[in-house]
């Protein structure tokens, strides 16, 4: 039998069985969907995890006070608190020739106040470096000055949500805001940028360093941003910034250096699982349609029992039934999936219309891994019915017996 | 040409052994007009089925214009069947989801003839069978006699050598079994093959040869 003559025979079948062919075309399509989607929505999360870490760029390395052992191992128990990681540290290694920019971080939640009005807010201390390591923008006044890291100024710039909350209508710049005991003069707003990081950097209040250090009272940082000059001397630097921290701290390696890609392959690593685990639960939808695919053409070889009888009559051998009932399957299959394919683009592409702030899309190889499982599954779990149409002895099939009787 | 030699075919229905066949011997010439007659159960179906390579004896020898068929493997039998044989059945056995052309077309679709060269062949057919404006209907749109007559254009269309009728006109009133009749003895007219089982006197009288079986045997 020919190609054009099988394909047009299985178009027969299966629009003169509508309601199967609807069935099975949705079941198809559900699995196909299934998997689009959940890949789309297991990507769309990666994606918006990673543009959050991916504000601080390539170029940054954190530098954490402490040795976080990856390795494994009991933690210490008792005694051995961490070497503090302090402003000198950070003059020291802004001194290093490969740094372009260091930034110290201490942050607190304080109360703010203006005019009567009482607000907790986040507070972080930092330096002008900041601004350019976290790609903050001032909409109004300007950035920190550049200050010696242990100069003190009373001067703040605060973020939109908060000058909303302060100010109302009124302009911020040149006011005075309490914290805690004392009095910041507004000299900048940044612009509005939403939450990175688990900050909202809407609603935080950016002091200098020295003056976050005296309000709450420490002598260590939370964490310190180095920014590197060029990428590839990455490792160099980090390198060097143990050298120097562990010299300065009596030859006892006590802090830890992290890079961006350090932390966004980890991230993307556990992201990528999330993926493909969510993938492979949206799979079991396929494997339900294709047991569907073998109720429905164990069924249709039943029904279906006398002209596979005519057909071996008339000069079909086993392997064009089979054949047949395989391509029926097939087709069925790839129509469907493909046509689950076009509804999942079309939901992929209103979910992104409705949540402009997350990118979801079906990477390739779900596309074409969910066809392909599709076509897979459908030829696979028609296989046992369409081995036993074409099994089928002509003489009893033509009668409509199925069962063989004869020694 | 037909020959048959100590056809034996046996069987088991509970622990009873049944013989279908019971070591029949049987020439047939070509063109031959042969009626099979006898009661239910004497083993005519299974002469035609064995004939018409849809079954296989349990042992004996068949031999269909040179050939040793009973040798002969499954797709081999399928393509000597296709071209050598032609079936009539007393239903029609008609696809309903095909129509009359369609019906007809079918073993040339089934063994690999294109599209290009069916179309002259199913033709002539629907011409001999007076079905020209018949073509396009499908068999629930056609009268008893009108099915038979496309089953018989399906069963000519491969021009086979025998056509094997098993009750042709068994679900037809006497009018349209009479035309159908005809036509089959036209065909045979034709140089045709012609073998009819029948459980219909009449029918059975008009052939040239008559088969009677009884428990398996030709007596």
């Amino acid at each position: 039998m020919l190609w054009p003559d099988i394909v047009g025979f299985i178009t027969h079948v299966l629009s003169r069985h509508r309601f199967r062919t609807i069935v099975l075309w949705v079941a198809i399509a559900i699995g196909v969907v299934a998997v689009n989607l959940l890949t789309a929505l297991g990507e769309g999360a990666k994606s918006f995890v990673l543009k959050e870490f991916n504000v601080l760029g390539r170029n940054t390395l954190i530098v954490l006070p402490g040795k976080k052992e990856t390795t494994g191992g009991m933690p210490p128990i008792t005694g051995e608190s961490p070497r503090p990681l302090t402003l000198k540290d950070a003059a020291s290694v802004s001194r290093l020739s490969s740094v372009k920019a260091v930034a110290p971080i201490v942050v607190g939640n304080l109360e703010a106040s203006y005019a009567g009005k009482i607000r907790e807010v986040l507070t972080v201390g930092s330096s002008r470096d900041f601004f350019t390591i976290r790609q903050l923008n001032v909409a109004q006044g300007q950035m920190l000055p550049a200050l010696d890291l242990d100069k003190s100024e009373a001067v703040c710039v605060i973020g939109n949500k908060l000058r909303q909350e302060l100010f109302k209508n009124q302009s911020a710049l040149g006011q005075w805001i309490r914290l805690a005991d004392t009095r910041f003069r507004v000299i900048g707003v940044l612009k509005q940028g939403g939450t990175s990081f688990g900050f909202d950097m809407d609603d935080v209040i950016i002091i200098p360093v020295a003056n976050a250090q005296s309000l709450f009272n420490v002598d260590g940082l939370f964490r310190l941003f180095t920014e590197v000059r060029i990428y590839q001397e990455l490792d160099n630097v980090k390198r060097a910034i143990v050298e120097l921290l562990k010299e300065r701290h009596e030859g006892e390696e006590d802090i830890t250096v992290i890079s961006q890609d350090a932390m966004l392959s980890s991230v993307q690593e556990i992201l990528d699982t999330l993926t493909i685990a969510v993938a492979g639960i949206a799979s079991i939808s396929m494997i339900v349609a294709g047991i569907l695919i073998m109720n429905m053409m164990m069924i249709t070889v039943s029904q279906r029992v006398k002209e596979i009888g005519l057909l071996k009559a008339l000069g079909a051998t086993s392997s064009t039934v089979r054949v047949l009932f395989l391509c029926e399957a097939g087709l069925i299959a790839s129509m469907a999936s493909v046509s689950g394919l076009l509804l999942s683009y079309l939901v992929i592409l209103l979910a992104n219309m409705y949540f402009s702030d997350i990118q979801f899309y079906s990477p390739w190889w779900a596309q074409c891994g969910s066809i392909l499982l599709a076509v897979l599954f459908a030829l696979l779990f028609s296989w046992l019915p369409a081995q036993r149409a074409s099994t089928l002895s002509p003489v009893e099939a033509l009668q409509g017996k199925q069962q063989k009787e004869m020694t | 040409m037909i020959e048959l030699s100590h056809l034996e075919k046996r069987f088991q229905i509970g622990d009873q052994t049944v013989h279908a066949l019971d070591d029949v011997s049987l020439r047939i010439e070509q063109g031959e007009y042969i009626a099979v007659m006898g009661p239910s159960g004497s083993g005519k179906s299974t002469l035609m089925n064995i004939l018409g390579l849809l079954d296989r004896a349990n042992s004996g020898d068949y031999i269909l214009d040179g050939i040793h068929v009973s040798k002969l493997d499954e797709a081999e039998r399928t393509r000597v069947r296709s071209e050598k044989i032609g079936f009539v059945f007393q239903s029609y056995h008609l696809v309903p989801r095909l129509t009359a052309r369609e019906n007809i077309e079918l073993p040339m679709m089934l063994s690999g003839i294109p599209a290009s060269q069916r179309k002259q062949t199913v033709d002539d057919v629907l011409g001999k069978l007076n079905l020209m404006d018949r073509a396009h209907h499908s068999p629930n749109q056609l009268s008893g006699g009108q099915r038979q007559r496309v089953a018989i254009g399906r069963a000519i269309v491969m021009k086979p050598s025998i056509l094997l009728a098993d009750e042709p006109t068994g679900n037809l009133d006497s009018k349209s079994g009479e035309g159908v009749t005809q036509l089959l003895e036209s065909l045979n007219a034709d140089g045709i093959t012609l073998m009819v089982v029948t459980h219909d006197a009449t029918l059975g009288a008009r052939a040239h040869r008559q088969l009677n079986m009884l428990d398996g045997r030709i007596v």
